[in-house]
């Protein structure tokens, strides 16, 4: 059962004890990304290199020298990591075919310690969306979509465009990470969060999601969205996973002067017996409009959980949060507009063949690079910056932003030490109902409650709970003190052992892992 | 790097040839510079005869800082290295990649700030200044809009009145604040092929911008306070500062305007790549203004580019329409915070923390300083001293051959300056090129102090030195037989021969 299980008590020691070695791991893993690849999840695979560095790793496990739980552990990067040797594309015509000389820090940390990188995994286009339906490389799929569980509850229509038409979407922008890690093709997937990119799509997908404290993990060679809200995020099966990962990564790297110089200890995560000392917030703001009344009652359920285990559970108050959207679309779009200024089509990446003028090549390499919504926010963010806007938009939204982080500081300040809020306001929606509405109102939508925690920088985890009526994932998420991840990843562990969340049941993972369905775990909590 | 098809669109002040524009004939003006106001008095009118103007002049001046490595990133810092060998992926804007700040160019600007009697902010800012240009990489520079490194400076600068050098007139003018800012790539124009060649070594090097308010009225009072600053840079060693070698920009805004109404528009002029022409190009401007307003027409805020071949300014084409930067805080640098010995935290790591007392203590003597020293401990007229400090390394020489003869430093003085600094200039050498070493002169001096020759062998001497052929003062003495004669008896025999010869005739 190894490609499904946690990487500490099973994966890293069946690699081990030599029951499983990195190659046949990396073989079954490349092998399930070519049996789900109308997913859409990856944009790259990298099978060369990936069996390669398993081969390496082997070697290492051989010797009796392994680097550590995460040698010949295979894992995806979301595809807007610079990865030396494998294009990096942030699924924009601006990249196709780009090749990074260099490694970003964190997946140059990955291969340190010995992991094996499959590949690139898909997104919106540049991270700007919450669907990852607009990529250049076409929409990601959820995993779930062709589950047992989905197809029992969705009432079927007509059998041969039933599966074409029904299928969900995977939230965004890091939904092909998500994809990659629920469907079995990876243990651990690197996303990115400027607004919830990696909270998101792991709520629909039914994987743990974690966005760390901003300053803890190095920025070097993401490729920016949002500078000061970017975090790299972490996909894994289960929160001991996330933890594994975030120890592996945080730390200050000297290439990016943002990271805090602090040294940071990984950590091994306690079994938590006793919450009672604990108190948890459930901030009313985030009963947002357009939350579904399902999840409302698995939010209240979850809340009840704690109280009956002892916990203090208490309504507190971040009132600035409904200010947060406009807020962000303000600074978000600024500085997207600046950090997409770069692409000129010089030095890298696409080159218009119009040759009248220096600007009409510019304006052609950006017109055929960019899609739509990333030439949107350009023009906004612009507009936000231009010397008579600067005061009335961008200066006021980084006051609203410090008041939005002082809500935060409050409510900590009173005692709570942990804020439990729903990830999404609904489970995923079936794509031909998604792209109704545009990137913009969507990403408005969706983001309302992972957000804030962007604008805070504070640590948040979106943790699987029960499937929904539809037989669809949804989570919860929990959003800790700063550079308190011990603290938020215990709890949230405590959490995912109370809900048992049941395992995706798959046709294409079960033809390579018999293994996973022998125990089936039962939806206990819905 | 090559773009295409971008011909002539590219273009960047300070390399462009004779400009476009309808250069209109300089000489007349030439001819009449605007009269110096040393005394800070306003010019007289022009041809009208009516109210007298005043010209208002300040600069932007862009220093190259002195490092070993760029601003935000590791490559190496080289003048005239092969094109884009010095590029990082940071200087190449490769995505993904972000800036780490200098160290050295931080010290650098808290030791220029302190010189010219900055206060140094404790904490300042770095934002984001956008505009698109092929030698800006990213479409962005990253400066210090907000909140500059260093502000509310002084600098003192002296110019002589009408030429003399007797009359030196010391003046001040306000620095209104220094910003660390990256320097962009260079652009190359191939007009016959219709290409641009972007080399990015340059990119990412650190620049101070030190602005100078508009406290100056002349071009001669904009060129002595940027030969000071130059000056003060080189012996700080936060910029090597030689302009030809573009590690010194000025550009001067301009503007004139009758006494008891506001300040006229201002023009801004670029492209100076020396300080002479800078006095040139500010003097014509002014002349410019005042005969264009004189004539009813209006001053366009606009830039100009000086064209030294013309001795002219010309509007530039492609600075016509007005640039809205988009300033936004850089988010990838922290604030720039520094200590002093009050605010110093104890358990700090010094390699962490930039200490400005600790810099403070360390200025070396600032070029006011030296020459008030040299005046004192040599007896010299403070004018020499200026002379002195004005040629690099003129100093330096000076006292090391006053300390190696028995002359008096003021006798010493006359001929650094009168001679040795005449035939340096005629063959157009340094200091450190001068065939006469200070050993030498000193050497020749001493003969002339003992008596040995006359003060007009002592230049025959010299000349015969300065052909370098590594003879002594001594040898050249013997050899053209220029020594005076000491010794009674010789001469009378000498007189003797000659009255012998005439009474023979």
């Amino acid at each position: 059962a190894v490609l499904n299980d946690g990487l500490r008590s099973q994966v890293s020691a069946a690699l081990k004890e030599g029951q499983i070695t990195p190659t046949e791991l990396c073989q079954r893993c490349l092998a399930l990304i070519k049996s789900t690849k109308f997913l859409n999840a990856y944009i790259t695979v990298a099978e060369e290199s990936a069996l390669k560095q398993a081969e390496e790793s082997e070697e290492r496990y051989r010797r009796g020298q392994p680097l550590g739980i995460l040698d010949g552990v295979p894992i995806a990067v979301k595809d807007n990591f610079n990865t030396a040797g494998i294009e990096t594309t942030c699924a924009s015509n601006m990249l196709k075919g780009y090749i990074s000389p260099y490694n970003a820090t964190v997946v140059q940390k990955l291969l340190d310690q010995g992991a094996v990188l499959l590949g690139k995994t898909n997104l919106d286009e540049f991270a700007m969306g919450s669907g990852s339906t607009d990529g250049v490389f076409g929409p990601v799929r959820n995993p779930w979509s062709y589950s047992k569980q989905y197809k029992e509850k969705s009432v079927p229509k007509s059998h041969s465009e039933d599966e074409e038409s029904n299928w969900v979407i995977t939230g965004g922008s890091s939904g092909g990470s998500a994809a990659a890690v629920s469907s079995f093709t990876c243990f651990a997937a690197l996303g990115s969060d400027t607004g919830g990119s990696t909270r998101n799509p792991a709520a629909h997908c039914g994987v743990v999601g974690l966005k760390p404290t901003y300053g803890l993990i190095s920025r070097h060679g993401l490729i920016p969205l949002v500078n000061s809200m970017d975090v790299p995020g972490i996909l894994t099966r289960c929160v001991d996973d996330a933890a594994i990962l975030l120890g592996s990564l945080a730390g200050h790297d000297p290439k990016d002067s943002t990271t805090v110089q602090d040294d940071f200890k990984p950590f091994e995560l306690p079994n938590l017996t006793d919450v009672s000392k604990l108190s948890i917030g459930i901030p009313k703001e985030y009963n947002a409009p357009g939350l579904s009344s399902e999840i409302v009652a698995l939010w209240l359920k979850a809340a009840d959980l704690f109280k009956n285990a002892g916990a203090k559970v208490v309504e507190v108050s971040l009132p600035h949060t409904r200010y947060s959207i406009v807020c962000y679309h303000v600074l978000c779009t600024a500085e997207v507009a600046s950090n997409m200024a770069r692409f000129d089509g010089l030095e890298y990446g696409h080159r218009s063949d119009k040759k009248d003028s220096t600007e009409s090549m510019y304006a052609a390499t950006r017109r055929e690079g960019f899609n739509d919504v990333v030439r949107g926010r350009i023009l906004s963010g612009n507009y936000f910056l231009l010397k008579q806007n600067y005061e009335k938009y961008f200066v006021k939204a980084q006051k609203v932003r410090r008041l939005i982080a002082n809500d935060f500081v409050e409510v900590f300040r009173s005692g709570v030490d942990i804020l439990l809020t729903p990830t999404t306001l609904s489970d995923a929606a079936p794509y031909t109902e998604f792209i109704q509405e545009d990137n913009r109102t969507r990403s408005a939508q969706d983001d309302v409650l992972t957000q804030a925690a962007n604008m805070a920088g504070l640590p948040a985890i979106s943790v699987p709970t029960a499937l929904s009526e539809k037989g669809l994932p949804v989570g919860l998420q929990f959003i800790g003190r700063s550079f308190q991840e011990k603290q938020l990843l215990t709890v949230a562990k405590w959490f995912e052992k109370q809900v048992q969340f049941p395992m995706i049941q798959l046709e294409e993972v079960k033809r390579h892992d018999s293994g996973v369905f022998q125990h089936q775990k039962s939806a206990s909590f819905s | 790097m090559v773009a295409r098809g971008c011909g002539g669109v590219w273009r960047r002040a300070w390399q462009r040839g004779p400009g476009p524009g309808p250069g209109p004939d300089p000489s007349p003006r030439g001819q009449r510079a605007v009269v110096c106001n040393a005394r800070g008095g306003a010019v007289p009118a022009g041809k009208s005869g009516l109210a007298p103007w005043i010209p208002v002049v300040g600069l932007e001046i862009h220093a190259q800082i002195s490092s070993n490595s760029k601003l935000f990133s590791g490559s190496q810092v080289q003048f005239a290295a092969p094109p884009n060998s010095l590029v990082s992926f940071f200087d190449a804007s490769l995505p993904g990649t972000l800036p780490v700040l200098n160290r050295r160019c931080v010290e650098a600007a808290v030791m220029t700030g302190l010189a010219l009697n900055c206060s140094i902010n404790k904490k300042s800012l770095f934002d984001r200044k956008h505009y698109f240009y092929a030698d800006l990489p990213a479409g962005y520079q990253i400066t210090q809009q907000r909140v500059p490194i260093a502000v509310n400076g002084s600098l003192s600068y002296s110019l002589c009145i009408d030429n003399k050098m007797s009359q030196i007139v010391t003046k001040t003018v306000r620095i209104k604040q220094i910003q660390l800012e990256q320097d962009s790539g260079k652009s190359l124009h191939d007009d016959t092929r219709s290409q641009t060649l972007v080399d990015l070594n340059r990119a990412g090097v650190g620049l101070m911008e030190v602005v100078m308010e508009p406290d100056m009225c002349c071009g001669e009072e904009a060129a002595a306070a940027v030969r000071e600053l130059q000056l003060i840079l080189q012996t700080l060693g936060s910029s090597q500062a030689v302009m030809a070698e573009g590690q010194l920009r000025v550009d001067a805004n301009v503007s004139v305007h009758h006494p008891g109404e506001p300040y006229g528009v201002r023009t801004e002029v670029k492209n100076i790549n020396s300080i002479r022409f800078l006095a040139k190009a500010v003097d014509y401007e002014i002349q410019r203004q005042i005969e264009e307003l004189e004539n009813g027409g209006t001053i366009l805020n606009e830039t100009r580019a000086f064209d030294s071949k013309l001795g002219c300014t010309v509007p530039m084409r492609d600075k016509e329409g007005k640039q809205d930067y988009r300033f936004m805080p850089e988010p990838n640098l922290p604030p720039l915070i520094l200590y002093d010995a009050k605010s110093l935290p104890a358990n700090m790591n010094h390699q962490q923390v930039i200490n400005i007392d600790w810099i403070q203590e360390r200025l070396p003597d600032l070029p006011s300083v030296k020459r008030e020293k040299l005046v004192e401990q040599y007896g010299i007229l403070p004018e020499h001293s200026f002379t002195l400090l004005n040629e690099d390394g003129l100093a330096e020489f000076f006292e090391s051959v006053v300390k190696q003869t028995q002359m008096k430093p003021k006798k010493v003085i006359g001929w650094i300056l009168n001679d040795l600094l005449s035939y340096l200039k005629q063959y157009s050498l340094t200091v450190k090129e001068s065939p006469v070493s200070s050993f030498l002169l000193a050497d020749l001096l001493n003969l002339l102090e003992k008596k040995e020759i006359s003060s007009t062998a002592a230049k025959q001497v010299l000349a015969e030195l300065w052909k370098g052929e590594g003879k002594t003062p001594l040898e050249i003495v013997k050899e053209q037989k220029l020594g005076l004669l000491q010794d009674q008896k010789e001469l009378e025999q000498i007189c003797q021969a000659v009255i012998d010869g005439q009474e023979n005739e």
